[in-house]
């Protein structure tokens, strides 16, 4: 055998060891762990929380309870918008329990530690309840998928309309955390290049009860319109109090940047009416959107919010990736799901992108009034479709490394 | 992105914004109030202090939703209604603690604020109920400095005659003084003829009556959620612990003054005001341990 030959010999046989290798990599035996990691007890409860993990849980059972031949577990936590519990909880579920999927974590922070720990062990990360667009931009990651919405699609939707209905001057209330933080600034890169301007911020802590001083500040500035850039029980206080310091009957505008079904059922048709909105989803949109719904709120009690029916989503593409590749290789499951068109009850004929973000229209919604309400639940109008290529930024403003860029 | 706001607001705009933080310090003063009559005459750290609380803004809401009972009834039946489930608590578990520990108390009373509160979790979710301002009560005043909603306003007013009240019936009443009698030398007082465990179970009730008065008034303000006494309650007891553990005309002043003080906090560094009241705590414990009003034991 001469040199020649011994190389092409050697690459030979490594060609066999690497198919040998992929073939290798089927299904492990062991049953398909998912965990419902959110928010159980605060203020992101009602949005994410048990509805999450009830969602989850339909949609293990709608897909028979089992996968490729094993057995579909859900698994579920209180990450208490704790970064470092939200951390500590997934390092337990992936080295001791054998969990392959963690899913929805609502509160930005949280979602960013734990995108890099899913990252570094290689399982894949189905994001429903957290917003901030640096999940799909400089914190991507190739076994992240962010599934429902984010804050680009918010600013690029309720942002938008706002500047063309002539609010050009804008003041914003902030989360002080990562998604408050992402949300202000997608936003206020909408508000810029739209020829309008920023008067000034102020950063609330998380979880604060009264905002009539942060209201008093933003009245002062005498923006047009007061951005809330917040979530869950703090847009509610924001809301509630600012018709109290007659906000709106003073002539701002408020934009409730993330506002979902939960929060105005908690304000009343009286106080949310008019709001305009960007969600992913609505209950009553469609039949099939009403189908599953109505099984969601005889367990709940509750319609499902845009990012507990994005749990659903989001399990069940994973699941028919899994039958698809016949692997639970984190890794492979996720390139499966690119391969494989979304079409759900809520998606239709989704994509997975490159830098981990799904493709999917959006809707601009407006809270009805009182009286166009007829039904339990009755809440929106749909007001416009935001197309996905509109909705979300363009892969050529990408920040995300994985995205090749040429 | 704001970070320390150094530029001084003009005065009209600092002037709203201390009446704020007046209208949060009377809640404060509200709840740590019934935080010191209790702690004071029962040596009972009250930690079910902010589910009472919630209670109360439930009370009100149910009433109304199930009743037709509006705001102003609510104001006196969900007092006494959470009250009296105060009562309760009492002859079940919390007076078998009077002798032991503050410490079991403090136990007993978490652990009941949990369940409490985890059965109001269960049963309506965290976000939250709506409840409107009472139709005289809607609307606002301009103040030429800021706009005044009537029912801040009222807030404010009812808030300082019910403190003023509370502090005037312990310390300058015949009732009152049997009290602190009886919490100094129960033994004798007893010996005169009065019922000492009856006036403790009473004064407990009060004081949790004062925490479901406190919720009533919050209900139409913040969302009325099984969260909302949490939130509250660590703030209220450093407010408690500043004024001096036990010291009604304490917990009442320091309430006022460090709503007005986190009201400043939210115009030059909001990113802090939800701290500041917990760094002036440990600088009041470490210069005076006792509390700004407490007395010094020993």
């Amino acid at each position: 055998m001469n040199r020649k030959q011994l190389a092409a010999a050697s690459l030979a046989a490594l060609g066999v060891a690497l198919g040998a290798g992929s073939a290798a990599a089927q299904m492990s035996g062991k049953p398909i762990k998912i965990g419902v990691l959110s928010d159980m007890s605060s203020l992101y409860a009602d949005l994410g929380g048990p509805g999450s993990v009830a969602a989850a849980q339909m949609a293990a059972k709608d897909f028979g309870g089992t996968v490729a031949g094993v057995p579909i577990q859900v698994v579920s936590a209180d990450h208490q918008n704790k970064p470092d519990v939200g951390k500590a909880i997934v390092q337990r579920w992936i080295d001791e329990d054998g969990v392959d999927a963690v899913v929805d974590v609502p509160t930005s922070s949280v979602a960013l530690a734990v995108q890099d720990l899913m990252k570094e062990k290689g399982k894949v990360f189905l994001i429903s309840g957290a917003a901030s667009s640096d999940l799909t931009g400089k914190a991507c990651s190739p076994t992240g998928v962010h599934w429902t919405y984010d804050t680009y699609a918010l600013a690029h939707g309720t942002g938008a309309a706002m500047v063309k209905q002539g609010g050009d001057t804008w003041f914003f209330i902030t989360a002080d955390y990562a998604f408050g933080h992402a949300l202000q600034r997608d936003t206020a890169e909408v508000v810029t290049k739209a020829g309008g301007k920023v008067l000034g911020s102020v950063d609330v802590p998380l979880n604060n009860a009264d905002f009539s001083s942060f209201l008093l500040q933003a009245q002062q500035s005498k923006a047009k319109i007061i951005g809330l850039a917040n979530a869950g029980g703090d847009t509610d206080n924001s809301i509630k109090q600012a018709a109290e310091f007659g906000i709106v009957a003073g002539g701002q505008k408020l934009a409730g940047l993330l506002v979902f079904i939960s929060d105005v059922n908690a304000l009343g048709l009286p106080v949310a009416q008019g709001l305009v909105l960007t969600e992913a989803f609505y209950w009553d949109q469609t039949d099939e959107t009403r189908t599953w719904s109505k099984r969601f709120m005889e367990q709940m009690k509750k319609p499902p919010t845009m990012a507990q029916a994005g749990v659903y989503g989001a399990v069940t593409h994973y699941l028919k990736a899994i039958a698809a590749a016949n692997t639970d290789d984190g890794p492979k499951v996720v390139a499966k799901m690119r391969e494989l068109p979304i079409n759900d009850f809520m998606t239709k004929n989704g994509t997975l992108r490159e830098d981990g973000r799904v493709m999917r229209d959006m809707y601009l919604f407006q809270v009805k009034t009182p009286a166009e309400s007829k039904y339990a639940f009755d809440y929106y109008k749909q007001l416009a479709t935001i197309p996905a290529d509109q909705a979300f930024r363009p892969l050529s403003e990408s920040e995300c490394p994985l995205v090749k860029k040429g | 992105m704001s970070s320390l706001h150094l530029a001084i607001p003009p005065l009209p705009a600092l002037m709203a914004q201390l009446f704020i933080g007046l209208i949060n310090g009377a809640f404060y003063a509200m709840l740590s109030l019934g935080l010191a009559v209790i702690f004071g005459m029962l040596g009972i750290v009250n930690f079910t202090h902010g589910a009472q609380y919630m209670m109360g803004a439930f009370a009100a809401y149910l009433l109304l939703n199930f009743l037709g009972i509006g705001y102003w009834w609510s104001l006196l039946l969900a007092p006494i209604i959470v009250g009296a489930f105060g009562t309760v608590l009492e002859r079940l578990f919390i007076r078998h603690l009077y002798r032991l520990d503050p410490l079991y108390g403090l136990l007993l009373t978490f652990g009941l604020a949990l369940i409490v509160e985890g059965l109001f979790r269960q049963e309506w979710g965290s976000s939250g109920l709506p409840y409107s301002i009472p139709q005289e009560l809607t609307g606002a005043h301009n103040l030429g400095f800021m706009f005044l909603p009537n029912y801040r306003a009222w807030v404010i007013v009812a808030s300082a005659g019910i403190c003023l009240a509370t502090w005037f019936v312990i310390e300058r009443t015949r009732l009152g003084s049997y009290l602190r009698a009886a919490t100094e030398n129960p033994t004798l007082v007893q010996a005169f003829g009065i019922n000492v465990p009856r006036m403790i179970t009473i004064t407990y009730g009060f004081g949790v009556g004062l925490a479901a008065l406190g919720g009533v008034m919050a209900a139409p303000i913040y969302q009325v959620s099984p969260l909302m006494g949490s939130n509250i309650i660590i703030v209220v007891f450093a407010v408690v612990v500043i004024g001096g553990m036990g010291s009604i005309l304490g917990s009442i002043v320091s309430g006022f003054v460090l709503g007005l003080i986190e009201g400043l906090t939210k115009v030059f560094y909001p990113e802090a005001s939800s701290t500041a009241i917990f760094v002036i705590m440990a600088i009041v414990l470490l210069v005076k341990p006792a509390g700004l009003f407490g007395r010094e034991l020993g």
